[in-house]
């Protein structure tokens, strides 16, 4: 185990109690997560609970998004560990996955019955809409993050489009557009940021 | 549908699941089109129907997307059992394909996530470091943007026209941002709307 640094994790800050504490967060998080679960992480982790900035959670997640697995997984595992170590890491991805795994077991044996039904249909689909307005919400509410990078704010959001219009309207490959866009964006602040 | 799982067809799906936890960046749901090779045109082991209601479940049900990976091995171990209606057994083999699909995506990518994050963090203070992760940022509010305008589009398509699901997608949105309603209320709005066929 290793000591939480106090930078990271300064007293006076909201930060989780125990690893119980972790795992209840995580399941109850990821139990709100109709479609994916990030919507929720940014509202929970940073304007709920508050163990995160919007900062942290930015940068947080872009390690996430480039290592290999799933994102919200790797996210709370990073955020486990970094309160608890191993046992954290271990706590907030048991939280993640326990209990909806239950839940998806049995919606799995359920679905076999419900298949043909145009309301059962109609619900995934309304819900699926909703789904899709939250995570775009989810990355409009972290622009004004972006004001404090190092690129300057009009670069910034020259790159939000950039990829925007790759990825949702070209349909290009993630990994191509993470390599070059994210790139050019890393060697670019690597020229602005001090020593 | 009813297969013959062998203990080496057991090994190399997992194998094969671990591969592709290395491979899966920005998330499972990339690894997708390979998964649908391997599963059903090469091994068979899954219908298609199986396969893309696995996928279709996962979205709609509360949890990480990844859980899909879950009910592809769920239903491969049903399948060696003889199907759902065939009993304990089967339950029984659905839970080994789940165990063993869910392990095989989950532990690689966790355990470099793991070593590499600490890694990041002991040296956080490098310029390095601090490049990629500020560099980054700007790609990620990109990609959240992407991410739910895809999510969106994904949804049309049906009988009902296109604009009702766009408004409610960009209501949705503009809810979250401007308010803290919580997000289920939302979600239910959306379920509530499409069951009456009004989206």
């Amino acid at each position: 185990m290793h000591p939480a640094p106090p930078d990271t994790a300064p007293s006076e800050r909201p930060q989780p109690r125990s690893t119980g504490d972790l795992f209840t967060s995580f399941t109850w998080l990821a139990l709100q997560g109709f479609g994916g679960v990030l919507a929720v992480v940014q509202r929970e982790m940073v304007e709920k609970k508050r163990w995160l900035t919007a900062d942290e959670f930015l940068e947080d997640w872009a390690v996430a998004q480039v290592l290999p697995g799933p994102n919200v997984i790797n996210l709370a595992l990073m955020i486990g560990d970094r309160y608890f170590g191993l046992r954290g890491a271990i706590a907030a991805v048991a939280g993640m996955l326990t209990v909806p795994l239950v839940v998806i077991l049995a919606l799995a044996v359920l679905y076999a019955q419900f298949a043909g039904n145009p309301q059962v249909a109609g619900a995934l689909r309304g819900m699926g809409a909703v789904a899709g307005g939250l995570i775009a919400a989810t990355g409009i509410k972290l622009i004004p993050a972006l004001r404090r990078h190092p690129l300057g704010f009009g670069i910034c959001l020259g790159f939000v489009a950039i990829v925007f219009g790759a990825i949702a309207v070209a349909r290009l490959p993630l990994g191509w557009v993470l390599l070059v866009v994210g790139g050019v964006t890393c060697f670019w602040t690597w020229k602005k940021i001090p020593a | 549908m009813t297969i013959a799982m062998h203990w080496h067809d057991w090994l190399a799906l997992f194998a094969q699941y671990m591969m592709l936890s290395l491979l899966s960046i920005s998330g499972a749901i990339t690894t997708v089109p390979d998964m649908h090779r391997y599963l059903v045109d090469q091994h068979g082991w899954l219908t298609n129907a199986q396969f893309s209601s696995s996928v279709a479940i996962a979205q709609a049900a509360p949890g990480p997307n990844v859980l899909f990976v879950a009910l592809m091995g769920w239903n491969v171990g049903l399948n060696a059992g003889g199907g759902i209606g065939a009993g304990p057994q089967a339950w029984l083999l659905g839970l080994l394909g789940l165990a063993i699909t869910m392990v095989g995506i989950m532990l690689p990518s966790t355990t470099l996530t793991y070593v590499a994050t600490r890694w990041g963090h002991r040296n956080r203070t490098r310029r390095e470091v601090r490049a990629f992760k500020q560099g980054l940022a700007p790609v990620v509010v990109g990609l959240l943007i992407a991410t739910g305008w895809v999510l969106a589009l994904g949804n049309h398509g049906g009988d009902t026209p296109a604009w009702h699901l766009w408004l409610l997608t960009i209501a949705a949105a503009f809810i979250v941002w401007r308010t803290r309603i919580h997000l289920l209320w939302l979600l239910g709005a959306g379920a509530l709307l499409g069951a009456l066929g009004l989206v």
